[in-house]
């Protein structure tokens, strides 16, 4: 090997046009140049040469989200609507229990801006706390639908046979009951007062279409040549599925994951706004808008804001899912 | 011997009834050696591969029969436990295109590591040194830094040479190589075959190197077999073949090689195309396609026969091909 000679300035750095320059750019003598430059001079890693950092699908999916104005403001949304859901206290200072019936129906008023709603409660007040109920059905449910959709899933589409075609009739099965009625024949026997039978339900009706997509990505990840390549070098299921499959088949289980969430929220709504959701000492937004719906032409404000807080908490987890699927979908680039 | 297939059949169950793909491959590798299987696409010669390192699909892939010894014993009667400790420790596989067989979300050390990890357990941390070596050992510039790289950050040369080094990782005694540079620069395709032809003396390990690439093959291999339509058509010294196929098919393949005393010429081209491996024709499957076809090639099927020491043709005229 000979010694290393002085080199001229370079201000990349030798090694590094390699790892800039994918080998689509660049025709064949680029490519030969640099191959056979680094082999007549190896290792000369100049430690003040910048060096670009690995980047990993993750880091470059975070790289494109971090400048997406619609996932800036959408998840500086939702971790307010975390936050106020942890510590309601810290913006609304009063009670959302303590009603005064003198007050029913009255609008806004100084320390009280959205006004009282029938049964005297402060609106706003009750509108801050109704967060808690939503973000904690949502994010539980969501959790509790993507690690069993995407277990059973995942483990379908790798194996395949007949499990596999049992899970997917089951799937069917979920995905044929209908959303409300189901939840008016489920729910209505519970009697409990927490989150858990609605989150339950939700996870119960939620985890077929995550399954459905972690079955269809893992199909897709495990025919890669690379999967192949593992197996050949004596690597075993668990170690092929976890390591070389999963990593591969997991961003559209987060997307559909998070765009669920949304609707989850929705959905949590819509029960509580039937009855069998939530149920009142608990505070949440769909009660008070099946509460206020009756009263719409007395008194607006009683639903406008538990509804504008609904609507911009979905929508939020929607836009956040595009902004997700923007990023980890590199075919939609 | 350190390899011998021996009458190997492989069928794919497809829409369209059973494509039979290998219909009787006899091979063999020893020690040190290097047999060259040459064939067009869909000659079955990735797929005897397959077969031999256990993973072929199946279903739709089925071995319908045969024996594949290694070391002695027959690894189609081992249990799957046993095949997966010998893959990659005893017999690792170089595949064609490097990119898509590496992972594009694990960093190369974690990949190269991983072979360490499997097979003699060790430590992450432990197993990441091993890389750095393996790195080494392939001549991969500043391999302590570029160690965390992931695939894409690499030329198509160094991807190529980080799945040589995973393949050598724990020194097997056989290694396949398919089309290891038919994805490569013409340029890089020489380094990288230098490459293995170097590691592969230097470990005494026996070497399959499944290619259409004529000129490859002269260079590096000591033995060629010649697929066609999931047989061995004619099995050689790579000198011998060179001088005088002795088999149609090997004189079309080496008819078809463009050459610079040739200029201007037209380029020899084999007539037809290689046959639908669902209806694989009577007698000799070449005799569609072979100049020298008589009523016999198309009725019987020609064994293939010793012709010299060490030398097997699949043809009933192999002389006239020697002597034309």
């Amino acid at each position: 090997m000979p010694e290393p000679e002085p080199q001229p300035y370079d201000p990349v750095g030798p090694g590094e046009n390699e790892a800039v320059a994918p080998t689509g750019q660049g025709g064949a003598m680029d490519l030969a140049l640099d191959e056979a430059e680094s082999l007549e001079k190896p290792l000369d890693p100049d430690p003040s040469a910048p060096r670009e950092r690995a980047r990993s699908l993750w880091s470059d999916a975070w790289h494109q989200l971090r400048r997406n104005p619609v996932f800036v403001i959408s998840s500086l949304f939702i971790l307010f609507l975390v936050v106020i859901s942890l510590w309601p206290q810290l913006i609304a200072s009063g009670d959302p229990l303590h009603c005064e019936l003198s007050k029913s129906q009255q609008g806004s008023s100084p320390g009280h801006p959205f006004g009282y709603d029938t049964q005297g409660c402060d609106v706003y007040t009750r509108t801050v706390y109704g967060a808690r109920a939503s973000i904690t059905v949502g994010i539980c449910a969501t959790l509790g639908a993507a690690l069993l959709g995407s277990a059973l899933g995942g483990l379908a589409g790798f194996f395949g046979g007949w499990g596999d075609s049992l899970l997917s009739r089951v799937a069917d099965i979920f995905f044929g009951i209908p959303v409300v009625l189901g939840g008016l024949v489920f729910l209505s026997v519970v009697t409990s007062t927490t989150v858990w039978p609605v989150v339950g339900f939700i996870v119960l009706l939620g985890w077929p279409q995550l399954a459905r997509i972690a079955r269809g990505s893992v199909i897709t990840a495990k025919q890669n040549d690379y999967v192949q390549a593992a197996r050949a070098l004596g690597a075993g299921n668990a170690r092929i599925l976890l390591r070389h499959v999963a990593p591969n088949a997991v961003a559209p289980v987060i997307v559909v994951a998070t765009i669920a969430l949304g609707t989850y929220i929705a959905l949590e709504a819509t029960l509580s706004f039937l009855g069998v959701g939530l149920r009142p000492p608990t505070v949440s937004w769909g009660i008070d808008i099946s509460n206020a719906a009756s009263q719409i032409r007395n008194a607006p404000h009683m639903l406008l804001w538990p509804a504008l807080a609904l609507s911009l908490t979905v929508l939020a987890f929607i836009m956040l899912g595009d902004a997700v699927r923007d990023a980890l979908d590199p075919k939609l680039r | 011997m350190l390899l011998e297939v021996r009458d190997l059949h492989v069928e794919f169950t497809t829409r369209d009834g059973v494509a039979k793909a290998v219909n009787g491959v006899n091979y063999s590798v020893d020690e040190g050696e290097t047999l060259a299987v040459l064939g067009e696409s869909g000659s079955g010669k990735s797929v005897t591969a397959q077969a031999v390192m256990g993973i072929l699909d199946t279903p739709p892939g089925r071995i319908a029969g045969g024996r594949i010894l290694f070391k002695g014993k027959d690894l189609l009667k081992m249990k799957e436990d046993e095949r997966r400790r010998i893959r990659g420790a005893e017999m690792a596989m170089i595949f064609q295109d490097a990119l898509s067989s590496l992972n594009p979300v694990l960093s190369v050390g974690a990949q190269l590591g991983e072979m360490f990890e499997i097979h003699r357990g060790m430590s992450r941390k432990d197993s990441r040194a091993k890389a750095v070596e393996l790195m080494d050992r392939v001549k991969i510039p500043a391999a302590r830094q570029r160690v965390a790289d992931y695939p894409h950050q690499f030329s198509g040369g160094m991807r190529q040479r980080i799945m040589i080094a995973m393949a050598l990782a724990l020194e097997p005694s056989l290694i396949i190589a398919d089309e290891p540079t038919t994805a490569l620069d013409v340029t890089v395709q020489a380094q990288v075959m230098d490459l293995l032809a170097e590691l592969q003396r230097e470990l005494g390990m026996g070497l399959i190197l499944i290619t259409h690439d004529l000129g490859v093959v002269a260079d590096v291999a000591d033995r060629i077999a010649v697929m066609y339509a999931g047989r061995i058509v004619e099995s050689a010294p790579v000198h011998a073949i060179y001088r005088a196929p002795a088999h149609p098919y090997t004189r079309g393949l080496l008819d078809s090689i463009p050459r610079l005393d040739q200029k201007g010429q037209e380029l020899y081209a084999i007539k037809g195309l290689p046959p639908n491996l669902l209806a694989i024709p009577p007698g000799c499957a070449f005799n569609p396609r072979c100049p020298m076809a008589r009523p016999v090639c198309r009725t019987e099927v020609p064994p293939l026969a010793e012709v010299a020491p060490d030398r097997a043709s699949a043809c009933f005229f192999w002389k006239e091909c020697l002597g034309a």
